[in-house]
């Protein structure tokens, strides 16, 4: 299993290599480039132009640029923000972790909804819930996670409010309370109309991929056996049935992640979240290249860590799996 | 055919993205331009000569609406055709001759699965609107491009490996004894037996098309204004969520309905082509 981890580690180097070269001829060879914002500015002379160059290291060719690039990126030196003179890694210390919060607490939301609506609806096919269910997941699925955040800011951040304070019913942007103490509660309180617009559509996914899966599983040989052996119902549904239609979710999260990670880039746009997709929506905006560039490579990392992850998952939960 | 008209809710769908499309093509029937403004009169509520209202410059939202259809229903369509044609090309060749062009092939799809696609996707839109060229100017063009060069993966390989189950089959065998090349056999023989995979991922692909090209423009890096589009108008609908609330409501209703009666198509497609679906006529 270690050699195996390895292994994959190993090979996925070449696919963040190719990764970062892709991206930096994006970025750096477009005409303009980086300083595009610098020539249309009529306030910028020509001089100015010319020293930015040079301190930016821009009057390099190109494989010169990017392998210095490379090369600080490896030390772990992001180069600076254009427009806000800091070290881009401290910038992006500062918002892993609320991405992280917001993708994880999600996750977990989903997973809670998913997996009891996904096992019902199997379990009873057909019945008044999994008609319900169905048609739910249907709506979830089409729902474009923007517009459910922004319609749930308009249902309860302008149409409703408290009725003893008058207050908006729940925050619309932002993750603590300006002004206010910080504290758990006040998080979780900012976290509640985010979180129910990045997960609607994920547990409408999975629940239907494991409702299908489940059913699938529910026709195998050994299900039939078990049940001639007398086992219990709940016996067959969660030890036999659900550990191996357990199996193919894992796979499919694995592959979903980036869409995961753009999710979130509409949520913390549409909610002020400063986390790193709405650093990477700014830097976007402003040209803002070191930035962007640190962004999609750190992400880039992250979903290939997690789909590892998940392979080596899925042979914890699947002993048949043998790595190699 | 007859299966997929068994399936209630996807011929409804049907009629319902006839209907879209008709809407589409009669939006030049309307008595408002998408474009022009009427100061005078911005922020109207709901009336009888502007059935959704106007927006912040005075314009009517129904034609808007009705103008930003044009632009899903292009781009859903066209990047669907273009993700579909590479994707199919690539698994084809792949799963066809196998061996280290597979291999060659594979890792490349594999890298593009890796790629976090909206973040590129965004890079790719704004520094390709840059371009010196003049055919890139314009952004519909752009954004169909962007998103089928991030979307073939999943069509090659699924034609992948439709392609290496059918290529040990007999009838393939028994056309290459009797002299058939590789491209006819590839084209005539093996191809038209996936078709029925094939309209169903093209299905999700034109939903997510329509999804991702509406979200590029919501953030503003989709197709640019003035041309209208659902993604615009709802961003704009955000800007001023206090004074027309409706605004946000109409784009993302369009958007909703036109994805779920893909959806349902798509979900008719798979049960009129699986051969294991078992019909409970309830």
């Amino acid at each position: 299993m270690a050699r195996y981890a390895l292994r994959r580690v190993l090979q996925s180097i070449p696919i963040i290599f190719i990764l970062s070269i892709l991206l930096f001829a994006m970025v750096r060879a477009a005409p303009g480039g980086p300083l595009s914002t610098a020539y249309r500015n009529p306030n910028v002379t020509k001089a100015q132009i010319e020293l930015l160059k040079k301190q930016l290291g821009l009057d390099q060719p190109l494989p010169v640029q990017y392998a210095r690039w490379l090369g600080d990126m490896l030390r772990g030196d992001m180069g600076d923000s254009i427009k806000f003179r800091r070290p881009v890694s401290e910038m992006i210390a500062e918002r892993i972790p609320n991405t992280l919060i917001l993708v994880g607490v999600s996750f977990l939301v989903t997973l809670i909804i998913a997996l009891p609506v996904g096992i019902l609806s199997a379990r009873k096919p057909y019945s008044l819930f999994d008609y319900i269910a169905t048609t739910l997941t249907f709506i979830g699925q089409s729902v474009p996670v923007y517009w459910l955040g922004l319609a749930l800011i308009l249902v309860f951040y302008v149409a409703i409010q408290n009725p003893y304070t008058g207050d908006p019913l729940f925050p619309a942007g932002g993750m603590r309370t300006i002004g206010g103490e910080s504290s758990l509660s006040d998080l979780a309180w900012h976290l509640v109309l985010p979180v129910t617009a990045l997960s609607a559509s994920w547990a409408a996914w999975y629940s239907r991929f494991l409702r299908s899966s489940l059913m699938d599983v529910l026709h195998e040989d050994y299900i039939r056996t078990a049940r001639a052996k007398g086992a219990a119902d709940r016996v067959v549904y969660y030890k036999h049935a659900l550990s191996n239609a357990i199996l193919p979710l894992v796979t499919l999260i694995g592959l979903d992640l980036p869409s995961l990670f753009a999710g979130a880039l509409f949520i913390e746009t549409i909610f002020a979240w400063p986390g790193m997709g709405r650093l990477f929506w700014d830097a976007a905006r402003g040209r803002d290249y070191p930035v962007l560039l640190a962004v999609v490579m750190i992400d880039a990392v992250i979903i290939i860590i997690c789909n590892i992850l998940a392979d080596l998952f899925y042979g914890v939960l699947d002993p048949r799996v043998k790595y190699d | 055919m007859r299966r997929f008209f068994k399936h209630r809710l996807a011929v409804v769908a049907v009629v319902m993205l006839a209907v879209m499309v008709l809407l589409a093509l009669g939006a030049s029937f309307t008595p408002y331009s998408p474009t022009e403004q009427d100061p005078a009169n911005p922020f109207m509520n709901p009336t009888p000569s502007h059935w959704f209202g106007t927006d912040e410059l005075g314009r009517d939202i129904f034609t808007r609406i009705l103008y930003g259809s044009r632009v899903s229903l292009i781009v859903g369509l066209v990047s669907t055709l273009l993700t579909i044609f590479v994707g199919v090309t690539v698994g084809a060749i792949s799963g066809y001759y196998g061996g280290n062009l597979d291999n060659i092939l594979m890792r490349i799809t594999d890298t593009f699965l890796t790629f976090p696609t909206i973040f590129v996707l965004i890079i790719l839109s704004s520094f390709l609107r840059e371009q010196p060229f003049p055919w890139l100017k314009n952004s519909v063009l752009v954004v169909i491009v962007i998103i089928a060069s991030l979307s073939w993966m999943w069509p090659a390989r699924l034609v992948r490996s439709l392609f290496i189950n059918l290529r040990e089959r007999e009838f393939v065998t028994a056309t290459r004894a009797l002299g058939g090349g590789s491209v006819g056999i590839i084209i005539r023989h093996i191809l038209p037996n996936c078709l029925g995979p094939i309209l169903v991922s093209g299905t999700l692909q034109m939903a997510y098309a329509i999804i991702t090209e509406s979200g590029l423009s919501y953030l503003g890096f989709g197709v640019q204004p003035p041309t209208p589009t659902w993604g615009a108008i709802l961003s704009t609908a955000q800007v001023h969520v206090f004074r027309a609330p409706w605004m946000a409501i109409y784009p993302g209703v369009m958007i909703f309905i036109t994805v779920m009666t893909i959806n349902y198509i798509g979900d008719g497609l798979r049960d009129a082509f699986d051969p294991y679906v078992v019909h409970t006529d309830k």
